[in-house]
């Protein structure tokens, strides 16, 4: 227990700002499903078994605007298939941890988590013990998810009227502050601006296919756009072999 | 929604962000993405977060409605601002937030 301390305070502090910085957003989370008319249960259980921020943002705004099940649930899919890609990168850190500390860690990849241990691994000692550092962040941002979610849907609940504010708005400015670093590269402009237009146009089509349909013409005009800045890249190194 | 479709939405939403988050680690194999998916899952946040707010901008009651006397347009113009302009979040979110409310007074 003694030489495990050290690498759980690591992960720990290395979580604390993005601890920080999240708890806003716990806030807000629990109060928009008082401003929504949801049930507290549904904010609690949410945060404590899907255990991620922008897809159950994502599930309220869709709860309120009386999407079907199924496309809630896809489009939680989509927008946590990101995930995959860190743990495909954090495979060869837990393939030789037993399988019950891998099905405890795997519940826990969140962005945070990976942004903030992922870095601690080139350390010594890390690819032994890596994943105590792994269990600090986790269980640090898993206790302030929670109490968050808790302490503002508790608030929504106790102030009256929340639901007349317009704090959906709050909504769409997180996810704006989400989006726009990304937007000084070329590709996820054009993703940006494909899913944008695209979800305006098809805002008609019923069970919020309009969303979906949005979300695949983003996606593939961000990969379209990366393939021709890549091919300009290239025509541009050569020329320079050229001069 | 009835309260058991509640809890089927949260049943599901558990199990595709848990299957996506532990499968590999179960499998512990070692697994190459092939590139193309690797780079399209790049754009997933950005086209799924676009998509759902851009309608909320700029749609009222199912019509265009681009002018700055739309709360949520004018909001969200100052959030976007502020987000390339100061690159912080919190402060993108707080303007942003602050506008919003500002101009539905106002032209309330």
């Amino acid at each position: 227990m003694r030489a495990s301390f050290p690498f759980i305070k690591k992960g720990v502090v290395a979580s604390i700002p993005m601890i920080v910085g999240g708890m806003p957003f716990g806030l807000l989370f629990g109060s928009l499903v008082a401003a929504n008319d949801l049930p507290i249960w549904l904010a609690l259980i949410m945060s404590s078994m899907v255990f991620a921020g922008s897809a159950q943002f994502v599930a309220i705004g869709l709860i309120a605007l009386g999407a079907p099940i199924w496309v809630i649930v896809l489009t939680t899919f989509i927008v946590n298939l990101r995930h995959l890609l860190y743990s495909a990168d954090m495979v060869k850190y837990v393939k030789h941890l037993p399988l019950k500390t891998r099905l405890i860690m795997g519940f826990g990849l969140i962005d945070e988590t990976y942004a903030a241990v992922r870095p601690l691994y080139e350390q010594d000692g890390f690819k032994e013990h890596g994943h105590k550092a792994y269990f600090g962040s986790f269980f640090s941002f898993y206790l302030m998810w929670n109490v968050t979610t808790l302490v503002g849907v508790v608030a929504g609940e106790l102030i009256p009227g929340m639901s007349d504010w317009g704090l959906e708005f709050a909504m769409v400015a997180t996810f704006i502050g989400i989006i726009s670093p990304y937007l000084t590269s070329f590709p996820y402009f054009f993703a940006f601006a494909g899913a944008g237009v695209t979800s305006v146009v098809l805002n008609g089509l019923p069970n919020q296919l309009g969303l979906i349909v949005a979300a695949i013409v983003g996606v593939m005009l961000g990969a379209l756009g990366e393939r021709r800045e890549n091919k300009l890249k290239r025509i541009e190194e050569v020329q320079n072999e050229f001069i | 929604m009835s309260s058991s479709s509640l809890l089927v939405t949260v049943l599901g939403m558990f199990c595709v962000t848990y299957f996506i988050r532990v499968g590999l680690f179960i499998t512990a194999q070692k697994a190459t993405m092939p590139v193309w998916l690797e780079s399209a899952l790049k754009y997933v946040p950005v086209a799924v977060l676009t998509a759902i707010i851009m309608p909320m901008m700029v749609l009222q009651s199912g019509q265009l409605a681009v002018s700055l006397e739309n709360p949520w347009l004018l909001g969200g113009l100052v959030s976007f601002f502020v987000g390339l302009v100061i690159k912080n979040q919190l402060l993108t979110i707080v303007f942003g937030v602050f506008a919003f409310f500002a101009a539905k007074f106002l032209l309330g």
